[in-house]
C-alpha cells in the first residue's frame, strides 16, 4: 500500500520517460517491500529444505546420519557415500538406460507427432475428421489403465526387459499432436505458397518452412517429452525385471532395500538421481518457462 | 500399401509441368487426397498398436479368467465385472483416490497462486524463486519418495527430530492410518506444484503493465491491485490449472506406492495400485482389466464434465 504512494508524483512526469517501464525504483526501501522480500526468501528456502537435507545427509559419515537431534552440518563431511554408491555401478547403469530410452522416446515422439500434426493441419484426405477425433479421444484414456494388456502385448512381442519395450508404448502422445496442430494451424499459408511456387513438395515445405517457424513449440514439446520419459515410473517398472535393464527411477526404487539403513548412501543415490534433470533444467530454464506458457495459454 | 504409392505418382507427373498453377489454385486443400494420410500414418500405427489394440484386447480380457501365470482361459461372462463392482476393497481404493484428489487439488492450486504472486512481485529474486519452486518438478518420483521417506522417518527423520528439539513428539507420518494420506499429499504438493506455478506465473506476466500503472495512478495499493486486477484476470488460468490438477490427481499412483505401498492397512491404496495388485501380484488379468475399465470410464466422465464446464466459462 505504502509502496505505491511515493511513485504517484513521479508518474506525472511519466509521459516524458519512455512508457512501458515501471516507475523508477524508489530509493527508500518501504516496509512493504521488506516484508515481501523476506517472505519470498523464506518461502524459497523452505521449499529447498528437502533437497538441502538430502545433500546434508549424503555427505555425513554413515555413523552420524542417525544422531538425534539432527544437525545440518557435520564436522567430518565426506563423499564416502557417493564413492560407495558409484562403486556398485548400478546407478550409472540405470542412468545410461534412462538416457537411451529417453532419447528414443523423445526423437520418435517428435517425429511422429510433427508428421501427424502437419498432415492433419495442411491436408484434406478421406476420413480426416474421424481420424483426428480418434486421436483427440486418446487424450482422455489414462495410459495407466492399459498396463495389463500392454504388458501382455510386450510379452508376446518378446520386448520385456528391452529398451524398445520400455520406449515404444511411451511415444503415443495424442496431446502433442493436438498442441502442434494448433500451432501449425496458426502459421499463415503465404509462406508455404511462396515455397510451393518454387516447386517445394510437402516434405520440403514442412522441413524448411513450418519447422523453422515452430522452434519454440518444438523445443517445449521436446523438453517435456524428455522430462516425462526420464521420470516415467509405472511403465518401465512393469516392463523390466532385470536390474540391468531398469531405468533410473525404477532402479532407485530398489535402493532402500539394497542399502538398508545406510541413509547416507540412500541420500547419495537420490542426489545422483536428481542431478541429470536438474542440469537439464538449469540449461533450458528459459525454454521450459516459455514452453509452459505457450502450451498452457494456447493449449 | 503398394497400391497407394502408385496412386500419387501419375498425378505428380502431369502436375510437375504445371507445378505453379497447381500451387496457386489449391494450396492447402488436397495436393493429393492421399498425401496427408502418409504423414498421419506413422503416428496412427503406433497409436493403434500400443493404445487402441491394448484397449480392445483388455476389454476382451474382462470376460475371461485369463491369468498372468498362463493356463487355460475360459469365458466367464460378466463375473469379473460384477466382482469389481461389488468389491468393498475396490470402493475403498476409489475413495482413497478421491480423498487424495479432494486434499491435493485446492492445496496445489492455492500454493501455486501464492508462489506466483510472490515471484511476480519480488522481481529481483526472480531466478532464485523460479529455481527453488520449480526444481522439485523435474525430480524422478523415486528421488522424491526417498528424500521424503527419510524426512518423515518417525524416529530418525528431520521433522520429528526437529520437533523433538522443542520437546514435541511428532506424528508417525507415513506409518499411521490417520496421517499417511496427509503426508503423501504434502510431499506430492512439494514435488508437483511447480508446473501449476509456472502456468500462473506466465499468465500473470502476460497481464499488460499499463493496467497496473493506471490503477496505481488511481491510488490503488498493492493488495487492491492483486484483488481487483490480477485475480480476476486469472480466472481462466485458475480453471485450466484446476482441471489439469484434478485429472492428474485422480491418476495418482506412483508416489503413494513407493512411500506407503498403499498402507498402513490399505489406508492409502489407490485404484491404480489395486489394478496393479490384482493383475501383477494376484495375476488375475481379467479382473484387473475390468477394474481398469471401471476406472477409465470414471476418469473420462470426470474429464469430459470438466472440459464442458471449462469451455462454457471460456465462452
Amino acid at each position: 500500500m505504502a509502496t505505491s504512494t511515493p511513485s504517484a508524483p513521479r508518474t506525472v512526469q511519466g509521459p516524458a520517460t519512455p512508457p512501458g517501464r515501471t516507475p523508477p525504483r524508489r530509493r527508500r526501501v518501504s516496509p512493504g517491500a521488506v516484508a515481501l522480500y523476506t517472505v519470498a526468501t523464506l518461502a524459497a528456502l523452505v521449499w529447498l529444505v528437502p533437497l538441502l537435507w538430502a545433500f546434508a545427509t549424503s555427505v555425513k559419515p554413515e555413523g552420524e546420519t542417525t544422531v538425534m537431534p539432527p544437525s545440518w552440518l557435520s564436522a567430518n563431511a565426506t563423499f564416502e557415500a557417493y564413492a560407495s554408491v558409484l562403486a556398485r555401478g548400478d546407478v550409472l547403469r540405470w542412468t545410461m538406460n534412462s538416457f537411451i530410452t529417453t532419447v528414443i522416446v523423445t526423437v520418435l515422439t517428435l517425429v511422429i507427432c510433427v508428421l501427424a500434426a502437419y498432415g492433419f493441419s495442411r491436408f484434406d484426405f478421406r476420413g480426416r475428421p474421424a481420424l483426428f477425433a480418434l486421436v483427440i479421444g486418446g487424450i482422455l484414456i489414462p495410459p495407466q489403465t492399459l498396463i495389463v494388456p500392454q504388458f501382455v502385448l510386450m510379452t508376446q512381442l518378446g520386448l520385456v526387459d528391452t529398451y524398445w519395450g520400455i520406449a515404444l508404448p511411451q511415444v503415443v502422445a495424442p496431446v502433442f499432436v493436438f498442441i502442434l496442430k494448433r500451432f501449425f494451424d496458426a502459421i499463415p499459408r503465404d509462406y508455404e505458397d511462396a515455397a510451393r511456387l518454387d516447386g517445394a513438395g510437402p516434405v520440403r515445405v514442412l522441413w524448411s518452412v513450418i519447422l523453422p517457424l515452430s522452434r519454440p513449440i518444438l523445443t517445449a514439446v521436446g523438453i517435456f517429452t524428455f522430462i516425462g520419459a526420464w521420470n516415467n515410473f509405472l511403465w518401465p517398472f512393469i516392463v523390466t525385471n532385470d536390474p540391468e535393464m531398469m531405468t533410473l527411477p525404477v532402479g532407485l526404487g530398489t535402493a532402500v532395500g539394497q542399502y538398508g539403513i545406510q541413509y547416507a548412501q540412500v541420500m547419495a543415490s537420490a542426489v545422483l538421481g536428481a542431478i541429470p534433470l536438474l542440469v537439464v533444467f538449469l540449461l533450458f530454464q528459459k525454454h521450459i518457462v516459455t514452453g509452459v506458457a505457450g502450451a498452457g495459454i494456447k493449449g | 500399401m503398394t497400391q497407394n504409392t502408385d496412386a500419387p505418382a501419375p498425378r505428380t507427373a502431369p502436375g510437375s509441368a504445371t507445378a505453379a498453377p497447381r500451387g496457386l489454385v489449391d494450396v492447402r486443400r488436397r495436393p493429393s487426397s492421399w498425401t496427408g494420410l502418409w504423414f498421419v500414418l506413422p503416428f496412427l500405427a503406433f497409436y493403434a498398436l500400443f493404445l487402441l489394440w491394448p484397449a480392445v484386447v483388455g476389454f476382451g480380457y474382462t470376460f475371461t479368467d485369463r491369468s498372468l501365470a498362463g493356463g487355460d482361459i475360459s469365458f466367464i461372462g460378466l463375473d469379473n465385472w460384477s466382482e469389481s463392482l461389488t468389491d468393498a476393497a475396490m470402493y475403498d481404493s476409489l475413495w482413497n483416490t478421491l480423498w487424495f484428489t479432494i486434499l491435493s487439488v485446492p492445496l496445489m492450486v492455492l500454493l501455486a497462486l501464492g508462489m506466483a504472486l510472490l515471484t511476480d512481485h519480488a522481481r529481483r529474486l526472480g531466478w532464485f524463486l523460479r529455481l527453488s519452486f520449480f526444481a522439485p518438478f523435474v525430480l524422478p518420483v523415486t528421488v522424491m519418495t526417498l528424500i521424503w521417506g527419510w524426512m518423515y522417518n518417525p524416529s530418525l527423520g528431520l521433522f520429528n527430530g526437529t520437533l523433538g528439539r522443542f520437546g514435541i513428539e511428532g506424528p508417525e507420518w507415513l506409518f499411521s492410518e490417520d496421517t499417511a494420506m496427509f503426508s503423501v499429499v504434502i510431499a506430492t504438493a512439494w514435488w508437483q506444484v511447480g508446473f501449476n506455478y509456472l502456468l500462473y506465473l506466465a499468465a500473470m506476466q502476460s497481464i499488460p503493465k499499463d493496467v497496473y500503472e493506471a490503477a496505481a495512478i488511481d491510488g490503488a495499493g498493492a493488495w487492491q491491485r492483486i484483488g481487483r486486477i490480477t485475480l480476476p484476470m486469472l480466472t481462466r488460468t485458475t480453471a485450466l490449472i484446476a482441471v489439469l490438477q484434478l485429472i492428474g490427481s485422480l491418476r495418482v499412483f506412483e508416489q503413494i506406492y513407493l512411500m506407503t505401498n498403499g498402507g498402513p492397512n490399505f489406508a492409502t491404496r489407490t485404484v491404480i495400485q489395486y489394478i496393479y495388485d490384482s493383475g501383477f501380484v494376484g495375476l488375475r488379468i481379467g479382473l484387473a482389466s475390468s477394474m481398469a475399465y471401471v476406472f477409465m470410464v470414471l476418469i473420462i466422465i470426470a474429464s469430459v464434465a470438466q472440459f464442458r464446464l471449462f469451455s462454457r466459462k471460456e465462452g
